[in-house]
């Protein structure tokens, strides 16, 4: 295998595993969030703020993942 | 396809064109709101409406967060600094032409294309040091709400778990500053790279939704950057037990 064939494959892998654990998590506090908003609907806008923060933690994982691939791909 | 990670030197100079972009930005904000903010008046007119319907929306949303109208007012200039910068900024990049209107130039003997304009931040550079202020006011409004009871967070020798706790204390202050600047940096040039693609794959209408989702994450980006800046500085101004 040449160096430009383990770097798509090691690409694309990256990605892949980077963003399995986010898109868990995020489906996680997303339903977590629909259950607060069904029991107790007027606190919805301090769930949804908190909910942004928290994915925007949890999107930071496959982000990086991304930037590593982006790296791995044109360097 | 023509896709660079870093931002291109502009003719061979330092100047390069996530600069630029970046002095436009910076220049757009500075006359928009000095044209639209011009002399205040108690009765403002629709421009200064404008301006303060902004301000009261992220004073409210400081507020909400700190739970405290003098601790928000403390914190709202630079955090609206961040918002608005952002936002201007990623919605910039988007502008048909940014990426697009360039010129041609040889290096190590290959023809490249140099982009005149590139997104600031799509620049890793631009959103480091965002970063880099973010996590340095954190530490200034602690030490300046705490004095120096807010050192005792990082050095603390009382007892072996308050001296790790420490360590890695120090350790999430760095942290802060990669996952800040890598955040911004990912997004918006991830954005870029999907336009890019979706637009070689089918060059009309095709790219257009995907406009539209990147006009929402330039928002949320900004949102999410000012919001975890706001948090942050919130916790540090905390008294701990």
């Amino acid at each position: 295998m040449d160096i430009e064939a383990v770097k798509l494959i090691a690409a694309g892998a990256t990605i892949t595993a980077g963003g399995i654990a986010p898109a868990i998590a995020i489906g996680k506090m997303a339903t977590k969030a629909m259950e607060a908003i069904g029991r107790n609907p007027e606190a919805a806008s301090k769930i949804q703020t908190n909910l942004i923060l928290a994915i925007a933690f949890a999107e930071a994982i496959a982000i990086y993942a991304l930037v590593v691939a982006l790296i791995i791909k044109f360097i | 396809m023509n896709i660079s990670l870093a931002a291109e030197h502009i003719a061979g100079t330092a100047l390069t064109n996530a600069i630029i972009t970046g002095l436009a930005g910076s220049l757009l904000i500075l006359v928009l709101f000095l044209f639209l903010a011009r002399n205040p008046k108690t009765l403002p007119t629709k421009k200064q409406n404008f301006v303060e319907w902004i301000v009261e929306l992220l004073l409210n949303l400081a507020t909400s967060i700190t739970g405290d109208n003098q601790k928000a007012l403390k914190f709202l200039p630079l955090v609206a600094t961040f918002f608005i910068f952002i936002i201007i900024n990623n919605w910039l990049g988007l502008l048909p032409g940014v990426g697009s209107i360039g010129f041609h130039e040889v290096h190590n003997n290959k023809d490249v294309f140099v982009p005149l304009f590139r997104s600031t931040n799509a620049d890793l550079n631009t959103t480091l040091a965002l970063a880099l202020v973010s996590v340095s006011a954190t530490q200034y409004f602690g030490a300046s709400h705490l004095h120096l009871s807010y050192f005792k967070k990082f050095i603390n020798f009382s007892s072996p778990i308050t001296f790790f706790m420490g360590i890695l204390e120090i350790i999430s202050e760095i942290a802060k500053v990669i996952s800040f600047s890598f955040r911004l940096f990912g997004n918006v040039f991830a954005g870029e790279v999907l336009l890019a693609v979706i637009t070689g794959l089918a060059p009309f209408i095709a790219p257009a939704p995907f406009y539209g989702l990147e006009l929402f994450v330039g928002f949320i980006q900004a949102l999410v950057f000012s919001m975890l800046s706001l948090v942050f500085f919130h916790v540090a101004t905390q008294h701990h037990a």
